[in-house]
């Protein structure tokens, strides 16, 4: 078992420039059945061997797609979000970054009460390893096992996915939720998924500065929460005021702190790794008899 | 991105929204025209910087007459104005900004912005106008009212008077209050900020509402559409090697440690300044050189850490998703060897192509101290700055 994506995942990409092609390119070689890209113009045509449609909701007639990865550029990236749902994906991931935070508020309650999950934007998206690579990650340094691993970065989903597999640990899917201030999948989404899923042992939950989403994690973990967690925080020492790198990861107002997410976390039962070195380690002994 | 008050209130007075008259001024004697200009028995004269807390800070003076504004330009003028939000560095006043005074009967506080936890919009008001607004959550969260906007439905009538009644605010002034805030919301929603500050709001002598501090932020992801709102950057406002590194598409932070920094990806980046604290060092500098990294961008950033002089050793670390290792290799090397690099240099490759890498390093003759795991990244730029006598 998994979570969002596996064998049966038929990916559709969208967007087929540089990046797109680039990724769908590895996608297919870690041996993801992508059955076809959007080129809007382009329909009937193939690139890279891969067969281009005009519109999703054709290529969804026309292959049974039910996932999307969106690589299109920030101006159309909510645009292509919400073509997904409307054509009836179950799940896409939108690794676009620096949308327009209004756009994506727009999107995000246009999508209330649509049935597909949006993974990010600005996010590396999905992986399950051996048998579905969304995204942009470097499926090779995962490896399939009873973790699930859930992150508001790229790399350093990579770094903590890197720990556990070079201490034996594998992991049932990661996920890259993304650093941008208003995104679909939540940490308090992905745990709820994690949670229900049979084969995930234990979670490994990256957050990091700005915003409360760890907070309001932590209150989930303990209130609903049986599988353990294990959590790492980055910027403990990021200087307020100072956005770094993500667009939403910044101290503002006295909010959104890692030490104030520390202590939630710490309260709410999860064992935290203070030093991004030792995420692996602290699932280890958090978690006995998971390696 | 942050502009001046004056370039705020031209945006507001675009919308509709009431501010008091004003004039830019760079001079005293341009204050004192100004003054003249606007005819009012009192002027106040505001220093602009992208900055709060100007008053307590000295940045803002009364004055009763064109030759009064003169002198009290003259004296803010070229001030460096520390405030709580400058830094202690503080910041230098370049321009002010010459306004009418109004006759003050009640200050409220009206601020928009985007609720990350609600990803909505969320209007917030109170009766404490002109304090920090964050001292009254704090204190009196009961004198705080806010209410959640859908971004597809828009700003409804009926949110806006229960909030002017809500501040207790009479029939008359809750008609006032309807145009003001439902003009606000349009210019938020046509040129994508991300926080509309008003404070405080005034209510005047005479039962008007003005604007008479506003603080506008824009969303820097749509600049891309709005050209007119890119062009009232004001690069002397901002730190000069974040403004550097902002030119040639990096991220960085100046911080106040000794390692130099350069990483691929923000929450990498971040964690790396952890490492080196955890392993008792103190990191330089935040810089994520993003997932297009190559010969040319790892040179520039190089550049950039070097610029500082506080910089005893440099740490690269790289987790190679969409970048690969050898690339970065071959741009350190180049780097390290054109710059003539004299501080230790601790590289550590992971992931894409990042054998290929090592070897790369490893044979460049350059000396380059390779580390395999984050921890040893850490522990190895740390020895590197103390074994240099620091």
């Amino acid at each position: 078992m998994a979570i969002l994506c596996d064998r049966n995942t038929k990916l559709l990409i969208q967007g087929l420039g540089r990046m797109g092609r680039l990724h769908a390119g590895l996608s297919i070689e870690y041996g993801t059945n992508v059955v076809g890209g959007i080129a809007p113009g382009k329909g009937g045509t193939e690139i890279d061997g891969i067969a281009v449609y005009d519109t999703v909701a054709e290529a969804v007639r026309e292959t049974g797609a039910n996932a999307s990865v969106i690589f299109v550029p920030p101006p159309g990236a909510a645009d292509a979000i919400l073509e997904a749902a409307d054509a009836g994906l179950a799940l896409t991931a939108c690794i676009t970054e620096g949308i327009p935070a209004l756009d994506m508020l727009k999107a995000k309650s246009a999508l209330a009460g649509s049935p597909m999950r949006l993974v990010g934007p600005n996010c590396p998206g999905v992986v399950t390893p051996e048998q579905c690579r969304i995204g942009i990650m470097p499926a090779q340094i995962t490896r399939p096992g009873p973790v699930g691993v859930v992150s508001r970065s790229g790399t350093l989903t990579y770094e903590a996915v890197d720990q556990l597999s070079r201490l034996g640990i594998g992991q049932t899917t990661c996920l890259g939720i993304g650093g941008d201030p208003v995104i679909g999948t939540t940490f308090i989404d992905a745990l709820t998924l994690f949670e229900d899923d049979p084969d995930t042992k234990a979670i490994v939950m990256i957050g990091e500065i700005g915003g409360s989403a760890e907070e309001e994690a932590a209150e989930f973990i303990k209130s609903q929460m049986k599988t353990p967690v294990t959590a790492f925080i980055a910027g403990q020492n990021a200087p307020p005021g100072k956005r770094m790198g993500h667009a939403g990861a910044i101290i503002a107002g006295g909010k959104g702190r890692a030490s104030d997410k520390i202590k939630a976390l710490e309260a709410a039962g999860v064992a935290v790794s203070i030093s991004p070195a030792e995420i692996g380690e602290t699932l280890a002994a958090n978690v006995p008899g998971i390696a | 991105m942050n502009v001046h008050e004056y370039q705020a209130k031209e945006i507001l007075r675009e919308f509709g929204v009431p501010v008091p008259d004003g004039r830019l001024a760079t001079t005293p004697a341009e204050a004192e025209e100004a003054a003249r200009e606007l005819g009012s028995s009192v002027v106040v004269v505001k220093a602009q910087v992208h900055a709060g807390g100007r008053g307590k800070a000295g940045g803002v003076k009364l004055a009763k007459s064109p030759s009064e504004a003169k002198h009290a330009a003259s004296e803010i003028l070229g001030m460096t104005l520390r405030s709580h939000q400058t830094g202690p560095e503080g910041k230098v006043v370049r321009k002010v900004y010459v306004e009418a005074g109004s006759a003050i009967e009640k200050e409220y506080y009206l601020a928009i912005v985007i609720d990350r936890s609600t990803e909505k919009l969320s209007i917030i008001a109170s009766t404490e106008g002109g304090m920090d607004i964050e001292d009254v959550a704090a204190n009196t969260p009961e004198k705080i009212l806010s209410l959640s906007v859908d971004g597809n439905v828009g700003l409804q009538g009926f949110q806006i008077r229960k909030i002017g009644f809500g501040l207790g605010l009479g029939a008359d002034q809750v008609n006032k209050l309807v145009p003001f805030l439902d003009s606000l919301y349009r210019l938020f929603m046509q040129k994508d900020a991300s926080q509309v500050e008003i404070n405080p709001l005034v209510l005047t002598g005479s039962g008007d509402l003005v604007a008479l501090d506003a603080k506008i932020n824009f969303d820097d992801n749509a600049l891309y559409r709005h050209p007119d709102v890119a062009a009232l950057r004001d690069p002397e406002e901002e730190d000069p090697r974040e403004r550097e590194a902002h030119e040639i598409d990096l991220a960085y932070v100046g911080l106040d440690g000794n390692i130099g920094c350069m990483v691929n990806g923000a929450g990498l980046a971040m964690a790396t300044l952890d490492v080196i604290n955890v392993c008792g060092g103190t990191p330089a500098n935040f810089l994520d050189a993003g997932g297009g990294a190559d010969k040319e961008k790892v040179k520039a950033a190089f550049e950039l850490i070097l610029n500082d002089a506080n910089v005893k050793a440099i740490l690269v670390n790289i987790f190679g998703g969409i970048v690969r290792c050898d690339l970065i290799a071959e741009g350190v090397v180049a780097a390290a060897g054109e710059l003539g690099l004299k501080v230790p240099l601790v590289v550590r490759l992971q992931g894409n192509n990042a054998d290929k890498g090592r070897e790369i390093l490893a044979g460049s003759g350059l000396d380059i101290t390779p580390a395999e795991t984050l921890r040893e990244a850490g522990e190895l730029a740390v020895a590197a700055v103390r074994g240099g006598g620091n």
